[in-house]
């Protein structure tokens, strides 16, 4: 028999208990979300596959050719695939995750879970989308006969950090989100944004060494910079003074993003 | 106290609410006040209500302990407190003041097919609601079976749940909710939805929880259903409890408390309905003592209670009532035929009719009665109001007289008459009817 005391401002030491407890409904939703995208479609699960494609042709085309932006000697497609990944995993992430908990208002207001499933489930969709992605790269480097060198093992620590800084700023935006809905249009407007700030299209090598260190500030220039780094073989130059930066960006948003989601959880039945 | 299962301490739930502002609101203002003190907005829970807005305590003080194995039926007006009650207990949202202490595992069904996704299949909903709920994947995938049929959508398990109709949707959602097996369950008037046959299901289901040794602690206004299932009553009234005890007894208090109806209608001679001929003076619904009741014993006679006065001679009256049950249905039509005044031209005066229902007639409920008056040859009708007073019918459980006999559950049926019974036997040697 299970002892449950409820009252104010009890902290749940529980909580991460719970979280693990509730991990099937983790993986229920999840997989809802995948379910739900893609019925009545006709194209279905391809759309996954059709976005990136796009994005590339584009950017190829635009900073590529005309623009005519160095690619430290590997074909432009890859170059800017290898950026385009993470950037897109995280700019999906953070718009789902950012409206996740009002998208799941019914749900807040009904049934008890640890709350925090709810960003942390949305994420998933967008990590599939990464995965597809991942395929494709992998036929673009056949087609192009490029192959990655040994530094591709420390892929999975970019990817790491990519799922954190999208799940902390995630965590930050749905928590604000369902007291302000302002943020249903900052978010869209940041993303856009941050795809140029971002050295998605371009290398942060560009950038006058003085402001490298404070260019790191964006959290996705470590993660970009890191995926180009590991998979490129090194065609990038590896500075580890912003890699530190973002890091320790991404570090922080993701610890205050759960301390402030954690706070405010208990008002989101009686506010959404 | 070592058995309690649930410990209600001096609980208490205060929300803030905000008044219209005479400038705007949203990030703006918020933005303006955080410049001025940085970490408010931050901190995000309301302490203090500001001068544009209002404490409500929704719930105030509630104390309450609950042993294993009660049934606990909470009634009270809209907005009493209950839905808050439940919504602590499930955790959904905080406690502003006190606590609760649980000594088991809770599933709460605050809502029919909650986290329903309409484009997924009826398969696939079940998944999904049953893990919302609280069911691991296993156990959803053993009572599978169990939930389809008692759903009996078999045919349409496949088909996405937007194309079910409201029956078929809501039948399913409770087919999933009631195959979980927790130690306490706690339900939110999930009653209200569905037709007779499927309310007549989930009170069934509620039943057999409770006689399998579980505790349940349920809201609902439906008073009937409260009567039968419940051991024990809780009524709250603006946030705090005010009865506790056994069912009918605060079933009536809340009943008397808030009914909408009254057992008297009285008009002044200025307002009262009426024509050049009659006018009613008042409608009252008497109980066989001569008292105006409101509550009547289901093996009593009611009397209802014509007072008018008519104000023309040589006109023949007809007084009449119409009885409607609380759903609307009309029951009959109350003709007055007392053969003293039948057919007979009235002198000017005043009148005082009362048409008696006999006990053991109606059913148990809310009565409705509409009172009018017509003149006859020519047929011509006068005055009257429909819906004017109401009355309940009560059924004790422990009346041994009653149509009821010895069943315990639901009756349906919007009349219920008590009947002549005779019973034949056949002996094995004879071949003709054996009476005793």
């Amino acid at each position: 028999m299970q002892d449950l005391i409820i009252e104010a401002g009890r902290t749940e030491r529980q909580y991460w208990r719970d979280l693990w407890r509730y991990r099937e409904l983790f993986m229920f939703l999840a997989w809802r979300d995948l379910l739900v995208r893609y019925k009545q479609t006709i194209v279905g699960a391809t759309w996954s596959i059709v976005r990136p494609i796009l994005t590339m042709v584009v950017l190829t085309i635009v900073f590529g050719r005309f623009a005519k932006m160095p690619s430290a000697g590997v074909p432009y497609t890859i170059f800017v695939f290898c950026a385009l990944i993470p950037w897109q995993f995280f700019a999906a992430a953070v718009s789902e995750c950012g409206n996740s908990l009002v998208g799941n208002s019914a749900l807040i207001s009904k049934v008890y879970f640890p709350r925090m499933t709810i960003p942390a489930s949305s994420i998933i969709t967008s990590f599939v989308d990464l995965m597809l992605s991942g395929v494709l790269l992998a036929l673009l480097m056949m087609w192009y006969h490029f192959v990655p060198d040994l530094k591709v093992v420390t892929l999975p620590v970019f990817l790491l950090m990519a799922f954190a800084a999208a799940l902390g700023i995630g965590l930050w935006i749905s928590a604000l989100m369902v007291r302000y809905r302002d943020f249903r249009f900052i978010v869209p407007f940041l993303v856009q944004f941050g795809l140029y700030l971002s050295p998605v299209g371009f290398t942060s090598d560009i950038v006058p060494a003085e402001w490298r260190t404070l260019y790191a500030l964006n959290p996705m220039v470590g993660v970009i910079d890191g995926f180009r780094w590991s998979l490129l073989g090194g065609a990038t130059t590896w500075h580890w003074p912003s890699f530190v930066v973002s890091f320790g960006i991404v570090v922080l948003l993701l610890v205050s993003g759960i301390k402030y989601f954690r706070h405010t959880e208990r008002t989101f039945a009686d506010v959404i | 106290m070592s058995d309690a299962i649930i410990t209600f301490e001096k609980l208490s739930k205060r929300y803030i609410i905000s008044h219209q502002r005479a400038k705007g609101d949203g990030f703006r203002h918020v933005v303006e006040s955080t410049l001025r003190r940085p970490w408010r907005w931050l901190r995000g829970a309301e302490d203090r209500p500001a001068a544009h807005q209002e404490e409500f305590w929704a719930l105030r003080n509630v104390d309450l302990t609950i042993q294993q194995g009660e049934v606990v039926g909470i009634v009270g007006r809209n907005g009493a407190g209950k839905s808050t009650l439940l919504k602590i207990l499930s955790r959904i949202t905080e406690p502003t003041e006190g606590r609760i202490h649980l000594r088991g595992r809770t599933a709460s069904l605050l809502e029919v097919g909650t986290g329903f996704h309409p484009e997924l299949s009826g398969r696939e909903n079940i998944y999904l609601n049953g893990a919302i709920l609280g069911m691991s994947r296993l156990e959803i995938r053993r009572k599978f079976d169990e939930i389809v049929s008692f759903a009996e959508i078999e045919r349409f398990l496949d088909t996405p749940v937007k194309r079910y109709s409201s029956g078929m949707y809501v039948r399913l959602a409770f087919a999933v909710a009631a195959h979980l097996e927790p130690e306490i369950l706690v339900v939110d008037e999930v009653l209200a939805v569905g037709d007779a046959a499927f309310q007549r299901k989930c009170l069934d289901k509620m039943d057999d929880a409770g006689k399998a040794g579980r505790t349940v602690l349920f809201v609902s206004h439906n008073t009937q259903a409260v009567t039968r299932l419940s051991t024990r009553c809780v009524l709250l009234e603006k946030g705090e409890i005010t009865l506790d005890g056994p069912p009918h007894k605060v079933a009536s208090a809340y009943l008397n408390a808030g009914a909408v109806g009254s057992a008297v209608r009285e008009w002044e001679p200025s307002d009262a309905p009426g024509d050049d001929v009659v006018r009613f003076h008042a409608v009252r619904i008497r109980s066989e003592a001569g008292t105006v009741v409101d509550l009547i014993d289901i093996r009593q006679a009611v009397g209802i209670e014509f007072d008018y006065q008519v104000l023309k001679p040589g006109y023949i009256f007809h007084p009449h009532f119409l009885l409607r049950n609380e759903d609307g249905v009309p029951l009959f039509v109350g003709n007055d035929v007392d053969p003293e005044w039948r057919g007979v031209r009235r002198p000017p005066g005043r009148y005082v009719s009362t048409g008696w229902i006999p006990g053991n007639f109606l059913a148990e409920g809310a009565i409705w009665v509409g009172a009018h008056i017509m003149t006859l040859a020519p047929e011509k009708w006068r005055c009257g109001v429909p819906d004017v007073v109401m009355f309940r019918v009560v059924d004790p459980l422990e009346a041994k007289d009653t149509a009821r006999g010895d069943y315990t559950r639901p009756l349906l049926g919007v009349m219920r008459p008590l009947l002549r019974w005779t019973t034949k036997t056949y002996d094995a040697e004879h071949t003709a009817p054996v009476t005793r």
